[in-house]
C-alpha cells in the first residue's frame, strides 16, 4: 500500500487535482482511497457524485463521541469503487481543526479501513502543514510521499517552498519524502519553465504539467471528474498521465527548500518580477 | 498554648460557625427549607428522569484519565521511568493518585510543557526532558505517554524519541517505548493496553520455538496482593509463568530505611523479551489488554486466553486453562484452598444470599464480583461502568442470564456515579460495592459501602489483600460479610436483637 499526501496553497486545486488523478489511478484497476484533511470537507464529492460527505467530525458531534460511530458510517464508496473519508472540524474560527484530522485517521485505523487490498491511500491535506495535527497525514506508518500542487503564481510557488520547509524537518525524523511538484496550471507567464526551475531548486520533480481547460468545471458542476464526465477528453489523458507518472515514480527526495530572496531572485530570472529601483524603497 | 482541635471538630468550633453565618450574606444562600426541598426532590423519579436525560456533564464519573493508566503499566518493568509528554500538573496528579492508592511514593516525570511549547511544538521540551531523566535518574527504560495538550498539538512521539535519539540526547540502545494517550477519549483502561503494547513491542526479542512457559498479563489490576497469589498458585502448579507488568513490589515495596528511586521489582527487560516464546499470553482483564491481545495474536503468532480469576468459577475456568495449555494439572494444595473456600461460602450464605447490591467500578473488575455474587445468592441490581463499552454490556448481561439471582440487574456503561445516586435513592439495595470515589452514595443513601477496585483512597493497605484465586473468593466474602454483620449490629444496638454471635 502506498500512502501518498497532497499539499499546496489554499484553492490551488489540490482536491480536484487529487479526485481526477486518483479516478485515473482506479481506472486503470488500481484501489484506492481518499482521506480528505480539510475541514472544509471539499476532497471526495466529485468522486461520489455528492454535494458534501458527512464527516467523522459530524458523525462524532452528532453521536456524542468517536467511540459511538461505526466505519460503515464514515467510509463511502464511490466511482471506481475508490473508498472516501472526510475528517471534517469545526466551523472556522473555533476548535481544533488539527486535532480533527488526528482524531480521524485513528478511527479509520482503528476500525480497518487500510485494508491490505489497497494500493494507494490519498490524504488531501489542508493549504499548509500549518500544525501538529496536519502533520498527522505525514507521520511515521502513513504516508512517506508527498506531493505539492503548484502553479506559476508567486504566492502558490512561496507556498510550495514553505510546505518543502515543513516536509524537510520530517524527513529527518521519519521517512517521508519529495515526489514532486504538480503544476496545475493557471496560464502564466513562463510557468512550465519557472516551476521546472523551482523544482530543481527544491531537488525535485515536475511531475506533471496539468494544462488549465474548462472541462474540469464542467464536470465539477456536475460533481464529477473529468476521467467519468468525459474519458475521452484529453484532459483525462492528462490525469491519466499524471496517474501513471505517479504510480511509476521511485524519484522521492529530502527537499532543499529555498530562501524567500532566492525565490524572488528566480522570479527576476523569468521576467516575472522587476528589481526594486533603490529610489522606490526608500518613498 | 491553643487546644488543636481534630478536623472533625475545628469547623464546629464557634469562630467557624460565625464565619460560616457571616458568609451567607454574601454567598445568596437560598434558606435552608429551601435546600432540604430541592435536596429531597433531587431523590425522586422525577429528578431520576431528568438526571438520566443529561447531556452535557459528568459527576463523579467512575474513572480515570488515559496516562494514569500508561504510567502504572510503566511501573511493571524493572527501573523504568514513566515519562510524560505534557504539561506538569497533570503528572502531579497521576502521582499522587497511585500513591494515595498504594501509600507508596510513585516516580514519574514530565517534559513541562508550557505556552511556548504549546505554540511552536514539544520537540525540545521532550529532547531536553528525555536527556535529563536518562542523566538524573539513570532508567533501564524510559515509557513515554502524553497529556491532552501534546495529543491536541499533534506531537509525533515516534518521530521525536527517534530525533532524540540520533541527536545524541539519549542513547540508541536505550529502551523508549510509548504511547500516545488523550485524556479526552477512553480511560486509564487505554492506556494501560497502549503503554503496554508498547513496552512489548520494544522490548520483545526474537521469535523461536515455544519454551513451555506463559505469560500472564494482570491488566490494569490495583491489588498487590493479586500478582502475588497468581504468581503463589502457580508456582504452586509448577508451572513457569512470567507476569508482564508486574507492579506488585514497585507499588508494594518494603522500607528498608532509604528510599529507592526503582525498588527491586517489575517485569525485567529479560523476561519481557523471553514473552514471546511463550506458549500464551493469559489475559486476566479482558477491558486495558484489547490492542496488547491484538498485538500478541498477530506479530507474535501466539495463543492469547482471557481468563477472570475473581470468585470460584473464575478461578476454576483460569486454572483449567492454564492445565490446558501447560499440561500442569492442578496441584491438591489448590484444591485444599477451593474447599476451604467453598466452605467459607456456605458458612457465610445465609447473610449474602437474596442482599441487593449496587455496583460500580472497571468493567472487568465488575465482571468478576458480579460472578462471585451469583455464586453466593447475592442479588445484583444497579450495575454502573463509567468506562464500560457495548462490548461489556453484553458479557455482564450473559453473565447475570446464567443464574436467577442476576435477573433484577440492569446494566449501565458510560454513567456515573451521579445517575448511580438517583437509581439508589428510587430502587434502594442493601449494599454497594465500589471504590472510595463511592463513599459519596454512601452518605447520600446511606446503603453501606464495600470497597473494592480502584482507587482506594480512604481506607488503608486494602490493596495489599488478593481479590483473584479461591484465597481472593474468601477476601471478597469477608469484606462483604463483614459489612453486612457490622451493619446488623449497628441496627440492632439498643435492642433485644444485639447479639454476640453472628
Amino acid at each position: 500500500m502506498r500512502q501518498i499526501a497532497i499539499y499546496g496553497k489554499g484553492g490551488i486545486g489540490k482536491s480536484t487535482t487529487t479526485q481526477n488523478t486518483v479516478a485515473a489511478l482506479a481506472d486503470a484497476g488500481h484501489h484506492a482511497m481518499i482521506v480528505g484533511c480539510d475541514p472544509k470537507a471539499d476532497s471526495t464529492r466529485l468522486i461520489l457524485n455528492q454535494k458534501a460527505q458527512t464527516t467523522v467530525m459530524d458523525m462524532a458531534r452528532e453521536a456524542g463521541s468517536v467511540e459511538d460511530l461505526e466505519l460503515e458510517d464514515v467510509l463511502l464508496t464511490g466511482f471506481k469503487d475508490i473508498k472516501c473519508a472526510e475528517s471534517g472540524g469545526p466551523e472556522p474560527g473555533v476548535g481544533c481543526a488539527g486535532r480533527g484530522v488526528i482524531t480521524a485517521i485513528n478511527f479509520l485505523e482503528e476500525e480497518g479501513a487500510y485494508t491490505s487490498d489497497l494500493d494507494f491511500v490519498f490524504y488531501d491535506v489542508l493549504g499548509d502543514v500549518v500544525c501538529g495535527g496536519f502533520a498527522m497525514p505525514i507521520r511515521e506508518g502513513k504516508a512517506q510521499e508527498i506531493y505539492i500542487v503548484t502553479s506559476g503564481e508567486m504566492m502558490a510557488m512561496y507556498a510550495a517552498n514553505n510546505i518543502a520547509r515543513g516536509i524537510l524537518k520530517y524527513a529527518h525524523s521519519g521517512g517521508v519524502r519529495l515526489g514532486g511538484l504538480i503544476c496545475n496550471s493557471r496560464k502564466t507567464d513562463r510557468e512550465y519553465d519557472l516551476i521546472s526551475a523551482l523544482a530543481d531548486k527544491l531537488g525535485t520533480q515536475m511531475i506533471h504539467f496539468v494544462p488549465r481547460d474548462n472541462e474540469v468545471q464542467r464536470a465539477e458542476l456536475r460533481r464529477q471528474t473529468v476521467l467519468q464526465y468525459n474519458p475521452e477528453h484529453n484532459q483525462a489523458a492528462e490525469y491519466r498521465e499524471l496517474a501513471r507518472k505517479i504510480a511509476e515514480n521511485t524519484n522521492l527526495v529530502i527537499p532543499t527548500p529555498i530562501t524567500t530572496d532566492e525565490l524572488e531572485e528566480l522570479l527576476m530570472e523569468f521576467g516575472i518580477m522587476e528589481a526594486e529601483p533603490a529610489d522606490e524603497a526608500v518613498a | 498554648m491553643a487546644e488543636i482541635h481534630d478536623h472533625n471538630e475545628l469547623f464546629g468550633q464557634p469562630e467557624y460557625q460565625e464565619q460560616f453565618e457571616g458568609k451567607k450574606e454574601f454567598e445568596n444562600v437560598h434558606p435552608d427549607e429551601r435546600i432540604a426541598e430541592v435536596a429531597k426532590w433531587t431523590r425522586s423519579d422525577e429528578y431520576r428522569e431528568l438526571n438520566f436525560a443529561r447531556e452535557a456533564v459528568s459527576i463523579n464519573p467512575c474513572k480515570a484519565c488515559q496516562p494514569l493508566g500508561a504510567i502504572y503499566a510503566a511501573l511493571g518493568f524493572a527501573k523504568t521511568m514513566p515519562f510524560v509528554q505534557g504539561s506538569q500538573g497533570c503528572t502531579a496528579y497521576f502521582r499522587s493518585y497511585l500513591t494515595r492508592h498504594f501509600k507508596e511514593p510513585v516516580a514519574a516525570v514530565s517534559s513541562s510543557m508550557t505556552e511556548d511549547a504549546a505554540v511552536f511544538g514539544g520537540i525540545s521540551n521532550m529532547t531536553e526532558g528525555l536527556e535529563n531523566a536518562h542523566t538524573v535518574y539513570r532508567p533501564e527504560m524510559i515509557a513515554v505517554s502524553t497529556t491532552c495538550m501534546a495529543e491536541v498539538i499533534g506531537d509525533d512521539l515516534r518521530a521525536y524519541i527517534k530525533q532524540s535519539k540520533s541527536n545524541g540526547a539519549i542513547p540508541e540502545e536505550l529502551p523508549v517505548p510509548f504511547a500516545h494517550t488523550p485524556s479526552f477519549t477512553g480511560s486509564h483502561l487505554n492506556g494501560y493496553d497502549l503503554m503496554l503494547k508498547g513496552i512489548l513491542e520494544e522490548l520483545a526479542g526474537e521469535k523461536g520455538e515455544p519454551d513451555g512457559s506463559i505469560n500472564i498479563v494482570a491488566g490494569f489490576d490495583t491489588y498487590s496482593g493479586d500478582y502475588r497469589e497468581i504468581k503463589r498458585m502457580m508456582r504452586a502448579m509448577g508451572v513457569n509463568a512470567r507476569v508482564l507488568a508486574d507492579v506488585s513490589d514497585v507499588v508494594d515495596a518494603p522500607n528498608f530505611g532509604s528510599y529507592d528511586l526503582y525498588p527491586e521489582g517489575g517485569t525485567t527487560q529479560e523476561e519481557a523479551a523471553a514473552a514471546i516464546n511463550a506458549e500464551a499470553t493469559f489475559m486476566l482483564q479482558r477491558f486495558p489488554t484489547v490492542k496488547t491481545a491484538a498485538f500478541i495474536k498477530s506479530d507474535w503468532e501466539q495463543e492469547v486466553v482471557l481468563a477472570n480469576p475473581i470468585g470460584v468459577r473464575g478461578t476454576d475456568e483460569f486454572l483449567a486453562e492454564v492445565t490446558r495449555v501447560t499440561g500442569s494439572p492442578v496441584p491438591y494444595e489448590l484444591e485444599m484452598e477451593r474447599g476451604r473456600a467453598v466452605d467459607a461460602m456456605v458458612d457465610s450464605h445465609p447473610y449474602v444470599f437474596g442482599k441487593r447490591f449496587a455496583l460500580v467500578g472497571d468493567p472487568d473488575v465488575l465482571l468478576g464480583v458480579i460472578s462471585f455474587l451469583l455464586e453466593m445468592g447475592g442479588r445484583p441490581v444497579h450495575v454502573v461502568c463509567t468506562n464500560g463499552d457495548k462490548k461489556f454490556k453484553r458479557a455482564a448481561e450473559e453473565l447475570l442470564a446464567t443464574s436467577e439471582a442476576g435477573s433484577d440487574a440492569t446494566v449501565w456503561i458510560k454513567k456515573d456515579m451521579w445517575h448511580l445516586r438517583s437509581l439508589m435513592c428510587t430502587e434502594p439495595v442493601d449494599l454497594l460495592i465500589g471504590p472510595s470515589s463511592a463513599k459519596f452514595l454512601w452518605r447520600d443513601t446511606r446503603t453501606p459501602l464495600v470497597r473494592v477496585g480502584f482507587p482506594i483512597h480512604d481506607r488503608h493497605h486494602l490493596y495489599k489483600e488478593t481479590i483473584v484465586g479461591y484465597d481472593g473468593a474468601v477476601n471478597l466474602l469477608k469484606l462483604i460479610v463483614n459489612t453486612v454483620l457490622e451493619e446488623m449490629d449497628r441496627a440492632a444496638i439498643d435492642t433485644t436483637s444485639f447479639d454476640l454471635v453472628r
